[in-house]
C-alpha cells in the first residue's frame, strides 16, 4: 500500500513577495496530516531558508518533496550562479546577498547553517554555472 | 501575559485579529533579521521588529509565532494583513523603539527563552 504523498512546487525568482509559499503550503499539509508540531517547524524553516536562498541567490528553482508516514524528504534545485565553496557557504554570518535582500531582513548569512541546524539529515551538490541541489531529510 | 496584555503594556494599536488577544504569550523576541528569528523563537512566542515587509509574515507563520509588535511607529500594509489574517496572527504597532518596548514587556515579566548555544 502506497502511503506516500510527492508534491512538486516552481519557485518564482521574479518576485521577492512570494517566496515562502510552497514552504507554507507543505506546513499546512504536513499540520493535516498530525505530524507533531515540533517536527512541522522544523521542516517549515529548513524549507523556508532553502526556498528563499533560491529566490536570492539562483532566480527560483524547483522544490521536490516526498511525504512518508515516518519522513519528509525535500530537494530543492535550481539552474543558479552555483555554490563555488560550499563549506564557506556554510559559515554562519557569511553572506553573499545583495543590499536590497539585506535591507528586507535576510542576508544575515545563517540560511545554510538553520537548513543544517533543523534538518536530520542534509545534502548540497553544486556546480558553479551549472547551478545547486539541496537535499533534505526530516525524521517525524 | 496576554496578547491583551502586550498591546495595554505598549499602549499599542491593533491592526488585525483581534479575536485572539486573548492568546496566552509565553516568549519574545526582538529581531531585525529574520534569520536570528529563525534560529531562536519558541512557539507562542511574540516578535517585536521594525522589518515590516510580507516576509516578516510569512517567517512568523513558519515559527508559529502569534503576534508581531511593529516598533519604531512602523505600520503593515494590506498585503502582510491579509496574510497576518489568514494565518491569525496578531498584529500590533507601537511607536516606541525596540529597546524600549523590549525593556517594557521584560519588567512585566515576559522573558526570551533559551539563550543562544
Amino acid at each position: 500500500m502506497c502511503n506516500q504523498i510527492h508534491l512538486t512546487y516552481v519557485v518564482s525568482g521574479e518576485d521577492f513577495t512570494r517566496a515562502g509559499e510552497a514552504s507554507s503550503d507543505v506546513k499546512a499539509k504536513l499540520k493535516q496530516m498530525g505530524v507533531s508540531p515540533e517536527s512541522v517547524r522544523k521542516v517549515a524553516i529548513a524549507m523556508y531558508e532553502g526556498e528563499i536562498n533560491m529566490v536570492i541567490h539562483a532566480n527560483g528553482g524547483t522544490i521536490d518533496v516526498e511525504i512518508d508516514p515516518n519522513e519528509i524528504r525535500m530537494t530543492l534545485k535550481d539552474e543558479g550562479p552555483g555554490i563555488p565553496d560550499i563549506d564557506l557557504a556554510m559559515q554562519a554570518g557569511y553572506s553573499t546577498a545583495p543590499d536590497l535582500v539585506r535591507s528586507l531582513g535576510f542576508g544575515a548569512g545563517m540560511g545554510l547553517p538553520n537548513m543544517k541546524k533543523y534538518s536530520d539529515y542534509m545534502e548540497i551538490q553544486s556546480e558553479v554555472g551549472v547551478g545547486t541541489t539541496v537535499f533534505m531529510k526530516v525524521i517525524f | 501575559m496576554t496578547i491583551k496584555d502586550v498591546k495595554e503594556i505598549l499602549g499599542a494599536k491593533v491592526v488585525c485579529c483581534e479575536d485572539n488577544l486573548y492568546k496566552e504569550v509565553h516568549t519574545a523576541c526582538g529581531a531585525d533579521m529574520m534569520s536570528d528569528v529563525l534560529a531562536f523563537v519558541k512557539d507562542q512566542s511574540v516578535l517585536l521588529t521594525g522589518l515590516c515587509n510580507l516576509q516578516t509574515i510569512r517567517t512568523a507563520e513558519m515559527m508559529d509565532i502569534i503576534c508581531i509588535v511593529f516598533v519604531r511607529g512602523k505600520k503593515p500594509d494590506e498585503v502582510m494583513i491579509q496574510l497576518a489574517e489568514e494565518n491569525g496572527i496578531v498584529l500590533l504597532t507601537t511607536g516606541h523603539r525596540m529597546f524600549s518596548a523590549c525593556g517594557m514587556l521584560y519588567e512585566k515579566g515576559l522573558r526570551g527563552g533559551a539563550p543562544y548555544v
